[in-house]
């Protein structure tokens, strides 16, 4: 059986120019032969690749895969726990416990009332793009400051930080520094964070953070819990509005249709999450010998979850490839699955509902500026898919 | 004849709070205001809300919801 199965020999491989919202063609390919694959992870280590919707959904309910950092069999060297209140990559009970005090804070209704200031924020971007001229890139006008400034407004980051903070957040997301540089704004982000967390322990505001230092959370923990938080609410909603822009304009039906239906929006955000699922790729690693798409995932092993492929599987979404907005996209998984599925996936509803609808509203003949081709998209490589830079362009009143 | 009502249950000791089920179904679920863990608001969801119960039951991630069927069956997703 297993010399029937179908191997990606590396990961993670490049899109095609072409089709910059697609997954890898090798991905593709990979769930044509079958929802699982063998692979060969970065570091040299083999491992598992699982691209079909089915079987990505049942690993990620199943808790004989675990999401501990320090047991990822990808590279040669022993990798640390993470830090204190990463709980992204923990299992229960140890992840339940940092994210049970933050589930209230981020509930549909409290993410609900975020909507007028949500609001005010994006147009306070538009009017600067108006108030600019007639072009401007989308991403550092519109994309990175509006998910900025509330996630910051969230937890409590002085307005004054804000620029710096954004900086050293995308120095270790963007996936294209070097590694001295990765290091540093790592560091520097660790510093930051804990110099507030001592400011809101000593002076508590009205926010997140402030809350959180009434829990029996240390400060060591609840610097962990924020960089998440922050890095979490910069950096995947900022790419869904720029990319999900490019993609829009990239389909001009849809586009239009959008425009002219506000009823759509709510769905176009769904389908704009399936379509992109700019979190492309999770790993988990087998705690036991667990049998899997008819393969046996030995104890140890680490597997890599494409979320991008698994939701475009023709089997969970009839032409998955197509750009649908009024088409049915829950049950997606760019949110994920489990127990670790997004803490703040209401707040990014919220923000995409209220920024792609106003900037529809607001440039009725919002286009590229340039050639599509000349859109640089990230590598592959980076933790977050999505464009370098979006320049647009509209009309003057 | 009619069937029974399905009922539902709801296990906070599962539920991680994502929200999906008072987005999907507000009619019949909403979150605490404290824990943001789930609220049933009907357990047995009048007929005009039944089908987005059963999505909302479908898409819950961690398994805390299930609908038990007139019938018998439970539907529980995996």
């Amino acid at each position: 059986m297993s010399e029937s199965v179908h191997t990606v020999t590396a990961l993670p491989t490049e899109r095609r120019t072409d089709c910059p919202f697609d997954p890898p063609a090798e991905l593709l390919d990979a769930r044509r032969h079958g929802p699982i694959s063998r692979c060969t992870h970065p570091g040299g280590k083999p491992g598992w690749l699982v691209t079909g919707y089915e079987l990505v959904r049942s690993v990620l309910a199943d808790p004989r895969f675990s999401s501990r950092k320090d047991l990822l069999n990808v590279v040669d060297f022993e990798l640390p726990p993470a830090p204190p209140g990463e709980f992204l990559l923990m299992d229960d009970p140890e992840h339940s416990r940092y994210r049970k005090p933050l589930v209230g804070r981020f509930t549909v209704r409290r993410m609900r009332m975020l909507t007028e200031r949500i609001e005010q924020i994006t147009a306070e971007c538009l009017d600067a793009m108006e108030a600019g001229g007639t072009s401007a890139d989308l991403v550092t006008a519109f994309a990175k400051p509006i998910p900025t400034i509330v996630i910051c407004e969230l937890l409590g980051v002085p307005y004054e930080d804000r620029a710096s903070f954004q900086e050293q957040i995308d120095a270790f997301m963007g996936g294209e520094v070097s590694d001295e540089e990765l290091i540093a704004a790592y560091t520097a982000t660790q510093e930051y964070l804990a110099r507030l967390v001592a400011a809101k322990r000593a002076h508590p505001t009205d926010d997140v953070l402030s809350e959180l230092t009434d829990s029996d959370l240390t400060d060591e923990e609840l610097k962990g819990i924020s960089l998440i938080l922050l890095a979490a609410g910069f950096d995947t909603t900022a790419n869904m509005l720029s990319l999900g822009t490019y993609a829009l304009l990239r389909n001009p039906d849809q586009l239009a249709a959008l425009r002219a239906d506000p009823s759509l929006t709510d769905g176009a955000v769904e389908e704009l999450l399936r379509y992109l699922s700019v979190a492309k790729t999770f790993h988990r690693t087998a705690l036991e010998d667990v049998e899997l798409g008819g393969q046996t995932i030995a104890a140890g092993t680490t597997i890599v979850l494409s979320y991008h492929t698994a939701n475009r599987d023709p089997e969970r979404f009839a032409d998955p490839h197509a750009l649908d907005l009024s088409r049915q996209a829950a049950g997606h998984l760019a949110f994920s699955h489990g127990i670790h599925q997004c803490l703040g996936q209401q707040l990014a509803r919220v923000e995409m509902r209220v920024a792609f609808r106003a900037l529809v509203d607001r440039f009725p003949a919002l286009r590229l500026a340039v050639p599509a081709e000349e859109v640089v998209l990230r590598p592959e490589s980076a933790d977050i898919f999505g464009v370098k830079s979006l320049p647009v362009a509209w009309d003057a009143k | 004849m009619t069937a029974p009502a399905p009922r539902l249950t709801a296990d906070r000791g599962r539920c991680i709070g994502a929200g999906m089920c008072a987005m999907t179904a507000p009619d019949v679920f909403d979150q605490d205001p404290e824990e943001g863990l789930v609220l049933l608001l009907h357990t047995e969801p009048p007929a005009a809300h039944r089908a987005a119960a059963r999505l909302a039951v479908g898409l819950c991630p961690s398994g805390a919801l299930a609908l038990h069927d007139g019938g018998g069956a439970d539907d529980r997703p995996s």
